[in-house]
């Protein structure tokens, strides 16, 4: 720790260094921000943009940043104030994290933070005619003026980038497409989107030319939602978002909540959420074997993936009672001991869904037009994995090493004995195996609990004692957990408040989704369009996740 | 075995002996007509849930259950629900062709329907160059395909009609090349003569290698003939919504699904007219006994259980497959199944002048 600080008072000898926290927290002005980036990205290696998180303190607005060194393992994080609070401008690092580039979309979509020379600087979830930036403090959110619009959205053909011009910064108008484009529009409301999401795609011919990423047709405003809410009803709103991860990302929140109040929680606990974890998962594995099958015309795949999905939601039923958004896991461990028979249905889930692997491999891996069609198609190479912060399957199928439960475990990951799966060739293929080696994965750490879980007994302390009213100190937090589709990343900042009720004063969640679409231009360009649904398939992402 | 002949020539002869010849021929033709269109209507509806059943038990599930005993009014519910549909007319299509496209998918596949041998002396059309006719209808349908991509308007259903018009052309190459193999086999072009070519064994057997490549080639080609999957590009759900039909609504997308079906028995129809023999029993030369046991089926029971079977052969890749790309359907046609398609009717030219077959 000590050397990576004198590394970095070394490197940028202008920026202020905070070691009170568990990361290094530096503090830049915004006139010297971008050199400084560069440093840390080219001297100090922090090729990985984690999170950027806009805030608003009530004085000042700016962004934090959290960055990663892929090789060390190392964060810090970064704080950048804009120094005029009306008229924030920061400059952008999209240039340098490619990541960046809809993180700082986001972020001027919600806190109006005008980033100085991104390419694109359109809204990302809210429509364009939307007045106001809502996570502002000072956002007024009458009624009338953002009423319910009964018109067409018009299509964002038009984009707007700021480049500074001596001294002031000026705003240039640009064109998504050029007025000759074949543009056809896939989405909303289309078979294999997986959900709401819209891609403006142009083609030449069945060539896909360049694809125009339209978001927040399901965006539910659930970070400005979570800032008038107390802790314990926040937790409701992570189960909302990758819904196929809904344990996981409930555990991250509750993880983070419980560092902020430093809790313990009793072993037993965290064993059933890890167990949850997984069985989760697996059933978001099988759901996307089942719409990688399914998009490319293999329907009965589709319902193997299904079938065997069945036992898992059944496990749910019975321990939490619900199929769907279990609200199972709470501050300081889970509200309710498993079901007494838990253990022997978690031994056949596992049984079941090994053996019938097998049968899955026979219908659609060793399928010669399901090779082909998937082998060599969408590549994405470990650079760009790394500098779009792709992270999960997807990003292991590009040789990154990113899973967090090895690279930063948590909860008891570090008492299993599993493996990493990595592969090296980016490709859908890639992407698939691994997902499908993660399956057998997750089955053997399902097994070692099972046996860990039974040594406890059949009852035991569950959660944590925890006082009736959650207040959180004065500070921030960062927690990160490894959902299904990658590192999922919740970001507190509590004011202190000590009325009864205290709320967030800034709840961010990092979903991987929202990273993992970054990259769909990026693979997809040059391939076939029946391609751009494999490798949407292939990265899996789910789209509530990303609207948020 | 039933000479169905018979029954046809008595109704001929009674109609003549009750009206002039011009009248008699007139009422025939209405007659015929309207058993067709009612045998196709009705095949149409079996199919739809013969492919239910069969891809039901294929996912491991039950496939229709409610609506009546075994969800066997599943079908005439369904069909209700489509005639009763609106049909939605949209702006800005060409409309005149808009409403000409189904029809004349249907109209092609009713022709090639017409040309099936149904069972012995039992045949809608008979002429001596009835597999010439039976490709040059069939290739109607993919008029009806463009037009329908065309006249809509819309970029998906432009991109389907595309792909179905290159896909349809490059496969009726193969399709038609593995017919002219048991042409040359049969030597003749006549429906009825190729099905009493077959009386005593069928070609799938008697004609060596050659017919059992030409065999494969066509269920490859008449699939993708059929645009059904792995070859179900042009209207590729995951991509294209519903490809070259996506504007359509009411019984004018009924219509492209009844064809879709009826096509579907008509492939397996010539399937089993070329290579298991149409209408005729299996017959094992030698075996007195048993082939005369085989004769007391009646004809058409062959026909259809034949046609049935190869259904389910298609039905079994259609529901096993994922779909392949444009450019490797077109890869698999010009690079692989055409080149392998023209060797093999020049090796069954060879075997049919050397005489090494069966």
């Amino acid at each position: 720790m000590a050397d990576l600080q004198e590394q970095i008072s070394k490197a940028c000898p202008d920026v202020q260094i905070d070691n009170s926290g568990q990361w290094p927290l530096l503090t830049v002005a915004n006139a010297t921000w971008h050199e400084t980036a560069t440093k840390l990205k080219e001297q100090l290696n922090f090729d990985q943009l984690m999170a950027l998180v806009g805030v608003d303190w009530g004085d000042a607005i700016g962004v934090i940043y959290y960055f990663t060194n892929t090789q060390t393992g190392d964060i810090i994080h970064v704080k950048v104030v804009a120094d005029d609070r009306d008229k924030p401008y920061i400059h952008t690092v999209s240039d340098l994290w490619a990541v960046a580039n809809y993180q700082e979309r986001e972020a001027y979509d919600f806190y109006g933070i005008i980033f100085v020379n991104h390419p694109d600087m359109r809204r990302f979830f809210l429509r364009n005619d939307w007045v106001g930036h809502p996570l502002r403090k000072d956002y007024d959110a009458n009624p009338e003026l953002n009423p319910i619009r009964l018109d067409d959205e018009t299509n964002e053909d038009y984009t707007c980038r700021y480049v500074e011009k001596d001294g002031k910064v000026v705003k240039i108008d640009g064109k998504v497409f050029e007025d000759d484009e074949y543009v056809i529009n896939v989405g909303p409301q289309h078979p294999s989107t997986h959900g709401v999401m819209r891609y403006r795609v142009s083609l030449d011919g069945e060539i896909v030319k360049k694809v125009d990423v339209v978001s927040g047709y399901i965006h539910r405003g659930i970070e400005k939602l979570c800032e008038s809410l107390t802790y314990p009803q926040t937790l409701l709103y992570t189960e909302r978002m990758d819904y196929m991860a809904a344990h996981i990302n409930r555990h991250c929140l509750c993880l983070c909540i419980e560092k902020a109040l430093g809790i313990e929680v009793p072993h037993r606990a965290e064993l059933i959420r890890l167990m949850m974890d997984e069985l989760m998962r697996l059933s978001s594995h099988l759901l996307s074997y089942g719409c990688l099958t399914m998009d490319q015309g293999a329907t009965t795949a589709f319902f193997y993936g299904f079938r065997d999905r069945e036992l898992i939601y059944d496990i749910f039923d019975r321990t939490c009672g619900a199929r769907m958004s279990m609200s199972y896991s709470t501050i300081g461990g889970v509200v309710a001991d498993v079901h007494p028979d838990f253990i022997t249905d978690v031994r056949h889930a596992c049984d079941v869904i090994e053996k019938n692997m097998k049968e899955y491999h026979q219908l659609f891996t060793g399928n010669v037009i399901a090779r082909n069609r998937m082998i060599g198609v969408g590549l994405l190479s470990k650079e760009d994995a790394i500098n779009y912060a792709i992270t999960g399957p997807s990003g292991r199928a590009s040789g990154c090493h990113c899973d967090v439960r090895k690279t930063h475990p948590y909860s008891l990951y570090d008492e299993f004995d599993f493996e990493e799966v990595t592969r090296t060739e980016g490709d859908s293929m890639a992407r698939y195996m691994v997902r499908m080696d993660e399956m057998v994965q997750s089955i053997k750490i399902l097994r070692q609990a099972c046996d860990k879980l039974e040594q406890e007994g059949a009852q035991g302390e569950y959660i944590a004692k925890v006082p009736k009213m959650i207040k959180l100190p004065a500070g921030h937090w960062y927690q990160q957990v490894e959902a299904s589709r990658g590192a999922f990343g919740v970001y507190i900042e509590s004011d202190g408040d000590s009325k009864p009720f205290q709320k967030p004063m800034r709840m961010h969640f990092q979903s991987p989704c929202f990273n993992l679409i970054g990259v769909v231009d990026l693979t997809c360009r040059d391939n076939m369009i029946a391609d751009l649904i494999t490798i949407t398939a292939s990265i899996d992402f789910v789209i509530p996740d990303i609207d948020r | 075995m039933f000479d169905f002949s018979t029954v046809t020539m008595w109704l001929d002869e009674f109609l003549r002996g009750l009206m002039p010849s011009w009248l008699a021929i007139t009422t025939e033709c209405i007659l015929v007509a309207v058993l067709l269109l009612a045998a196709y209507s009705v095949l149409a509806m079996i199919y739809i849930m013969y492919e239910r059943w069969v891809c039901g038990w294929i996912q491991c599930r039950r496939g229709p259950i409610r609506v009546g005993p075994a969800g066997s009014l599943q079908i005439f519910a369904d069909v209700l629900k489509i005639l009763s549909k609106e049909i939605i007319t949209l702006w800005s299509t060409d409309k005149f062709l808009f409403f000409l496209a189904p029809f004349l998918v249907v109209l092609a596949s009713v022709l090639t329907f017409a040309c099936l041998p149904w069972g012995k002396g039992l045949q809608f059309i008979d002429f001596n160059i009835g597999v010439f006719f039976i490709i040059a209808v069939s290739s109607i349908g993919v008029l009806g395909i463009l037009l329908a991509g065309w006249s809509s308007n819309s970029k998906y259903t432009l991109i389907g009609a595309m792909r179905s018009g290159a896909q349809m052309i490059s496969y009726e190459l193969s399709v038609g090349i593995s017919i002219l193999t048991i042409v040359c086999l049969a030597g003749t072009m006549s429906i009825t003569g190729i099905v009493e070519a077959q009386a005593d064994g069928w070609f799938l057997f008697k004609g060596h290698l050659p017919a059992v490549i030409a065999f494969i080639i066509y269920i490859i080609a008449a699939n993708a003939e059929n645009n059904r999957g792995p070859f179900d590009l042009p209207e590729a759900e995951h991509e294209l919504t519903a490809g070259y039909h996506t504007e359509y609504s009411g019984i004018h997308y009924g219509l492209f699904y009844l064809a879709e079906y009826l096509n579907l028995f008509v492939v397996s129809g010539i399937a089993s007219l070329l290579f298991l023999g149409g209408w005729m029993p299996l017959h094992i030369s030698g075996l007195d006994g048993f082939n005369a046991v085989m004769d007391y089926i009646p004809s058409t029971l062959w026909f259809l259980g034949k046609a049935f079977f190869m259904t389910f052969i298609f039905m079994w890749i259609r529901w096993s497959f994922p779909r392949v790309r444009i450019d490797q359907m077109l890869a698999l046609e010009w690079r692989y199944l055409m080149p392998i398609g023209l060797a093999n009717l020049v090796v069954m030219a060879i075997v049919v002048t050397q005489g090494w077959h069966f």
